[in-house]
């Protein structure tokens, strides 16, 4: 049973979210700290490197890090206020079952008893129902070494192909994109190399508010000469002093990049040495893009044409560049065209793989690139190896010690694993760092689809808001009780130091899937000690495969203060040991990698980069005459993801504590709507009331709402599930909807605080 | 003692409005929770152009010319000091005449707070906190060799006219070299400005080409 226990507000008077502050040792910075923890950031995929003070088993505040070479000791207010998330009133500090008796909704219960529980209903499940009907979710925002564990975890010990994770929503049409065009899945150059280009382009990114650190390299750039593009549909923070802003209408990104290369193949701004050399594919790219004519490109995109043909001169023009996307343009069920038309622009200009000229994706969380590399991803395996690869499944079968054919194939994708629920296929589920109520789109129907399940089992540090489902709750662990690697934006291995700790009954995750593994008696390769332990087992495991980290070791990556994979043990050509220094930039032209063996610098048989024809094609839901308006979602800079943590931080919650529906003047005169008065949205699924508010930087057919927050206040239970074909990847970034001015304040107004 | 040669920049048109310095500030001892520095909107609705505001450590500090109680000092290395605790009244005379707006009436601990530029990690060597963390450099903290050649698109002006008045200040602002750049930035005069943005599609970097907000305005409802 999934259903909530008892109230949601009984619930949320127990376990919040209610905010922390600055209160007892943490409100004052004369304390001395025991120590400082140099360590990074729990948030984003940007990783700064922060020390967190630390007095009695506590962090009481931070100190910057200014030797760290990413970040220098700059850190957005989510990593200011991060330490603030310790010591917490909503901490889950034991086991929880649900109890509709008890006043919470759940009774605590010992830990080795709720451990029973678990293997118990699982061994009854899979033996009435086999061991496909256990899935398991993961998340981008765990370390390596966990999202390995859970990866082996689900197909070794659960022995069930359904595993997947939140970076579903995140990377993996820019994961898909790059692998089709490259050969592997990483950001080509370190962001040092962004500080001294001619041209930037930005695409779909709002980096002040998701990647905020990102923001001085940009404007570093500038300094030097740069001009910055930057396409989105609102104008961003970035956008207002940019060099060249594309105003793109949500959804025609991929349109948008095949005009802008037609006019650069008609005016030759094509790098033909580059391209006979070193790519495949050109023509058929060159033919597809003929039909985007300026004139119709600008009818599209709503990107005026002086501005097409600017982006074009100056892309087509430059001598270095860096193009960088994120969710904008990947969020889309074209997210993978997308993708693949950026990388386009990039192939045609010939400038990857130098000096000053580099393409990336900025990953959205902690873990972002490690977190997909190493087989929580439900087509994967270590190494970034594929589980349909015969070759690839006998390897990792080895180092696991089982059998090949006892390896589950491919699972699903994580929404489509609600749909298995909801149609009964899979009976239970078991979430770690994943919030799917909050995060998917269409949640009402997940919702529908959580009442289904015969077990569910949440492993969190706070009672999240889809964990208020749970029949069991594990008490985990916070980032910084933990140790162990993450993989940052530029595709440098970093490591999480441990600071304190984790109270009472609440343990390392990593200690409570080893101990679901012996409960189950499958607790063979579930005996590690530590994180380290893991970490070496995974070198083996990602050796050969093409995120190879078996020349990373934990010291190594200390002493350098980070390592960009690949990095060999041994070196790939000649198989002698090497103490190899990781690969900051991909695709130099001499340099030899495993898969092209010396053929060239991409990483196919050939060497050569693909050029795909990116088609461009609408968004799955075109506005009409019931809902003429486009709905795109985003974050805020002061809330990260589902707001599990940053809900519960009360200087956080204060600097922007509820969400607003973003409109234009123009769009607010027509409707009637005055800046701050409540307003309804509804889509064909569901509909939000919240306070509008009126601005210029937004395109009129389109309205913004940020996604941190749950229950009514969730924009997603407006958007569509339409997916990715490839990536599978939601279309978090465009859906049809109207808009109305509400009567009054809707009855959440009352009852709830602003971050429940 | 603050080392003479760091000195403290602010560039608005860096500043996304992140707060970051905002938060960063509340976690000073002295002032625990509340924030001395501001960073605010001009004009939400019309941009997202934000303005960070410090103490800009004056010359001659009108804040402390106008206190009647003596309670605000200026160190021999150029920091204003907020309010001293046993001087203060609490009269609020300060904030009604500091050109920039910075000091602020804590009417519950019954005085004036304002930026004092970390003097507990200035005058050590460390950069102050709000510029330590600002991703977007806004606020950046160090020697003028350094910001000459970090930002040569702009330079540093500390000469600032309110109405009749000329202030002399140890902060500097970055004023963008494309731009009209009078020896003194007239503050008055541009108190009437609206908030610009070169956010409009088709823009070309064209000196003092800052068009009025509304970077959609050819797009239909």
């Amino acid at each position: 049973m999934a259903t909530l226990p008892v109230s949601e507000l009984d619930i949320i008077r127990a376990y919040g979210p209610h905010t922390s502050s600055m209160d007892r040792v943490r409100s004052s910075t004369s304390v001395e700290p025991d120590r400082l923890v140099k360590t990074h950031c729990c948030f984003c995929g940007q990783q700064c490197g922060i020390q967190l003070r630390v007095k009695d088993n506590e962090v009481i505040g931070f100190e910057p890090w200014d030797d760290f070479p990413f970040n220098r000791g700059m850190l957005c207010p989510k990593g200011v206020k991060r330490y603030l998330q310790g010591s917490h009133p909503d901490r889950l500090t034991t086991a929880l079952r649900r109890d509709p008796t008890a006043p919470s909704g759940f009774s605590t219960l010992p830990y080795e008893e709720a451990i029973a529980r678990v293997a118990g209903k699982i061994h009854e499940l899979q033996a009435a129902h086999g061991p496909t009907s256990i899935a398991m979710l993961g998340g981008a925002s765990l370390t390596t070494e966990k999202a390995y564990l859970l990866g082996k975890f689900a197909r070794v010990a659960l022995r069930t192909p359904y595993i997947d994770y939140n970076g579903r929503l995140c990377m993996v049409s820019a994961g898909v994109g790059n692998k089709k065009a490259f050969g592997i899945d990483r950001t080509t150059s370190p962001w040092s190399d962004m500080v001294g280009t001619d041209v930037i382009w930005v695409a779909g990114s709002n980096v002040a508010e998701c990647s905020p650190i990102t923001t001085n390299y940009l404007w570093q750039s500038r300094e030097q000469g740069a001009r910055i593009i930057v396409q989105d549909p609102r104008a961003t923070p970035v956008a207002r002093t940019c060099d060249l802003f594309l105003p793109v209408k949500p959804g025609r990104d991929a349109a948008l990049f095949a005009g802008v290369l037609a006019l650069m193949i008609e005016h030759d701004w094509v790098d033909h040495e580059f391209i006979d050399r070193h790519t495949v594919g050109f023509d058929k790219v060159a033919e597809y893009c003929k039909q985007w004519t300026l004139a119709r490109t600008a009818a599209e995109t709503g990107v005026p044409e002086r501005s097409l043909r600017t982006a074009a001169e100056w892309w087509g023009q430059a001598k270095t560049s860096f193009l960088f996307h994120a969710r904008g343009i990947e969020h889309h069920s074209h997210g993978v065209a997308n993708v693949l038309g950026a990388i386009n622009l990039v192939l045609a200009s010939g400038r990857i793989g130098k000096p000053k000229c580099g393409y990336g994706t900025i990953v959205g969380q902690a873990n972002g690139q490690g977190g997909r590399e190493h087989g929580q991803k439900c087509d994967q395996l270590p190494g970034l190896r594929d589980i349909s690869n015969p070759e690839h499944r006998k390897y990792i079968a080895s180092v696991w010690g089982i059998a090949e054919p006892e390896m589950p194939g491919p699972g699903v994708d994580a929404y489509e694993l609600f749909r298995k629920i909801d149609a009964g296929e899979i009976k239970a589920l078991i979430s770690l760092c994943f919030n799917p109520l909050v995060s998917l789109p269409d949640n009402n129907f997940v919702r529908r689809a959580l009442d289904k399940l015969e077990l569910y089992v949440a492993v969190d540090f706070f009672l999240n808001d889809t964990a208020r489902h749970a029949d069991i709750v594990l008490p985990g662990s916070l980032q910084e009780e933990d140790e162990g690697t993450v993989t940052q934006v530029e595709g440098r291995v970093i490591k999480i130091n441990k600071a304190v700790d984790p109270p009472g009954d609440a343990r390392q995750d990593w200690r409570i899937i080893q101990d679901l593994a012996r409960a189950l008696g499958r607790e063979h390769g579930f005996t590690f000690q530590s994180p380290r332990e893991m970490f070496e087992e995974l070198r083996v495991a990602s050796k050969g495969g093409v995120a190879d980290y078996s020349g990373i070791t934990w010291d190594k990556v200390e002493r350098n203060m980070g390592v960009f994979w690949p990095c060999y043990a041994q070196d790939p050509r000649t198989g002698q040991p090497v103490d190899h220094p990781g690969t900051p930039r991909l695709f130099e032209r001499e340099s030899w990698n495993p898969v092209a063996k010396g053929a060239g610098p991409f990483y196919f048989p050939d060497g050569r980069a693909r050029f795909n024809v990116a088609e461009h094609r609408p968004p799955t839901e075109e506005v009409d005459a019931e809902y003429p308006l486009i709905l795109t979602t985003g974050r805020v800079v002061s809330q990260f993801l589902s707001g599990t943590q940053t809900r519960r931080i009360g200087p956080l919650v204060k600097q922007y504590p509820e969400p607003r529906i973003e409109l234009h003047p123009r769009l607010a005169e027509k409707l009637g709507i005055a800046d701050g008065e409540w307003a309804t949205a509804e889509s064909r699924r569901g509909s939000v009331t919240l306070q509008a508010q009126v601005v210029t930087t937004i395109r009129p057919d389109t309205i913004f709402i940020p996604y941190h927050w749950p229950g009514a206040k969730s924009a997603n239970q407006l958007t569509i599930s339409a997916q990715d074909p490839t990536s599978k990847i939601p279309e978090y970034k465009v859906c049809a909807v109207r808009l109305h001015r509400a009567e009054g304040p809707p009855p959440y107004e009352k009852v709830l605080e602003p971050q429940q | 003692m603050k080392p003479g040669h760091l000195q403290f920049f602010i560039d608005p048109s860096r500043c996304i409005g992140c707060q970051s310095c905002v938060q960063a500030c509340t976690e000073c001892d002295t002032h625990r929770g509340d924030s001395m520095i501001h960073v605010e909107y001009v004009n939400r609705s019309l941009s997202t152009q934000t303005v960070p505001v410090v103490c800009m450590h004056c010359d001659q500090p009108t804040c402390a010319e106008v206190c009647p109680a003596d309670a605000i000092k200026r160190t021999a290395d150029g920091v204003v000091q907020t309010a001293r605790k046993p001087r203060c009244i609490a009269c609020g005379n300060c904030v009604m005449a500091c050109p920039f707006g910075v000091p602020e009436l804590k009417l519950e601990r019954q005085i004036m707070m304002k930026c004092d530029m970390c003097y507990d990690r200035t005058s050590v060597g460390k950069k102050p906190m709000c510029a330590t963390v600002c991703p977007s450099q806004a606020l950046f903290y160090g020697t003028r060799e350094q910001i000459e050649q970090l930002r040569p698109r702009s330079i540093p002006t500390n000469q600032f006219q309110f109405g009749k008045q000329t202030i002399t200040t140890g902060v500097s602002l970055m004023v963008p070299r494309d731009g009209p750049r009078p020896e003194v930035l007239d503050v008055t005069a541009a108190m009437d400005t609206e908030p610009t943005t070169r956010a409009r599609s088709g823009a070309s970097r064209i000196p003092g080409l800052e068009v009025l907000a509304d970077p959609f305005a050819e797009i239909e409802v």
